[in-house]
């Protein structure tokens, strides 16, 4: 069967892009595959590790379970689109340089993207909901205790900022 | 891990889904929030030969309460009834179960509705609909029939709907007056499959006797099992003898995850913890805490 290709229109870290891609290509090869943003990384694949999770909208979501083509029109955020408008590092992204939340990294960008909407949604968490928070993302390193202090340092990175 | 080819329509509009639909036949499948199928398309357990995809069918992202039921629109996810406060309110079940849905990032995307029409005998929306008695919506170019429960789950992963049809809606009756609620689990790691999950459902009568315990069942059954433990648990009420009489009559099967054994003696622990969770709820909405 030769795959029928369908054009899309994906908006991502403020950028549109064009793609003319089959059905069934998955938006995480996408990403990384079509537009060079290799900074999302993929692990199992079935949705379960979280190392590819994106923002959609604002809202953290697996892109190896969703369609490209049914991505149509959707503004659409990576880790590459995380830094500051400076270049700067996020107050995510700073908080796991300063709590050493990454081993090896091949996890971190699920992580970055999933905190960043989770701090968006609850500011100031306990250990507990930032526990609750990363329980959909897997670290092969385990290096789960840094990253629950990042989470924490996040929010308060996050006060600091917005105090100055 | 990749899918095999498919062909692709997105309809604009729920009567342009059914009439592709009805074009396709048993070639036709419906593409909601893909949180299941996208992971067996990858695996390629299944090659449906085309997807309808629903998602830009808005009129179908609704959670609304009307009469006595809580009725969620096909398009509407996971999250959304979570957030749903009103809907929650009227039968707070939902809530209580959706939180044990995966994890958050899946249930951004997943939908209530597709993960009932999945009818993964581990899913815990399935337990809520078989639990409450609630009912699907499945429409056709021809029209539109309502599904029991009862008659929803045919077998695993295999729901009573056909080709050509789309399931639009699902509803949860509201809780009555004088009932708890109550959904518990054991799963390996947060946010997995459950090993065995209990919902629960205990209305008392005007005395605050228990006139009625219900209990549904992940993970033990080829489709959502509901017990009627009302003549276990007596007016007294007694949670343990509810406990044995739900271990007598589950049967579980074995798995990587889990022997039958566990399984069986962990449906009688969640039982127990369920009704006694529901039966205190219920004691306080009767105001007799």
């Amino acid at each position: 069967m030769t795959d029928e290709l369908f054009d899309v229109r994906l908006v991502v870290n403020g950028a549109a892009h064009d793609v003319r891609v089959p059905a069934r290509r998955l938006l995480s090869d996408t990403l990384r595959h079509d537009l060079q943003l290799t900074g999302t990384h993929v692990g199992c694949e079935h949705g379960v590790c979280g190392a590819c999770t994106v923002l959609v909208g604002g809202a953290p979501m697996r892109s190896c379970l969703l369609l490209t083509v049914s991505m149509d029109g959707a503004a659409i955020t990576t880790v590459e689109g995380l830094t500051e408008a400076d270049g700067a590092l996020s107050a995510v992204q700073q908080a796991f340089v300063d709590c050493h939340g990454l081993q090896c990294g091949f996890c971190t960008p699920g992580f970055l993207t999933t905190i960043t909407a989770g701090l968006r949604a609850n500011p100031d968490p306990t250990e507990e909901q930032a526990r609750e928070l990363i329980g959909g993302n897997l670290c092969r390193c385990t290096g789960y205790q840094n990253i629950v202090r990042s989470v924490l340092r996040a929010a308060e990175l996050q006060r600091e900022r917005a105090a100055t | 891990m990749k899918p095999p080819p498919f062909g692709y329509s997105r309809p604009e509009s729920v009567a342009d889904a059914l009439a592709t639909l009805a074009r396709l036949g048993p070639d036709g499948k419906v593409l909601a929030g893909g949180q299941s199928l996208l992971p067996i398309l990858s695996m390629r357990l299944a090659a449906p030969h085309h997807l309808v995809d629903i998602n830009r069918l808005s009129e179908l992202g609704y959670v609304r309460v009307e009469g006595g039921d809580v009725r969620v629109g096909a398009l509407a996810r996971h999250a959304q009834v979570l957030a749903d406060l009103p809907a929650r309110a009227a039968q707070p079940l939902l809530g209580k179960a959706l939180r044990l849905v995966a994890h958050a990032t899946i249930r951004n995307r997943g939908t209530t509705v597709g993960s009932i029409v999945h009818a993964d005998p581990s899913g815990e929306m399935t337990a809520v609909l078989a639990l409450l008695g609630g009912t699907v919506r499945v429409a056709t170019t021809a029209g539109e029939r309502d599904v029991p429960a009862r008659d929803f789950f045919v077998g695993p992963l295999e729901s009573a709907v056909q080709p050509g049809e789309l399931a639009v809606s699902a509803t949860f009756p509201v809780l009555p007056p004088r009932a708890g609620t109550a959904f518990v689990e054991v799963a390996r790691r947060n946010g997995d499959y459950a090993v065995c999950g209990v919902g629960a459902l205990v209305e008392l009568d005007a005395d605050g006797a228990v006139s009625s315990a219900r209990t549904a069942y992940l993970s033990v059954s080829p489709t959502p099992l509901v017990l009627d433990l009302t003549d276990a648990i007596g007016s007294e009420p007694d949670f343990a003898a509810a406990a044995v009489a739900a271990r007598e009559q589950v049967e579980p099967e074995p798995d990587i995850h889990a022997s039958a054994d566990y399984r069986r003696h962990l449906a009688g622990v969640l039982t127990e913890r369920a009704l006694r969770e529901a039966h205190a709820e219920a004691l306080e909405r009767s105001g007799r805490d």
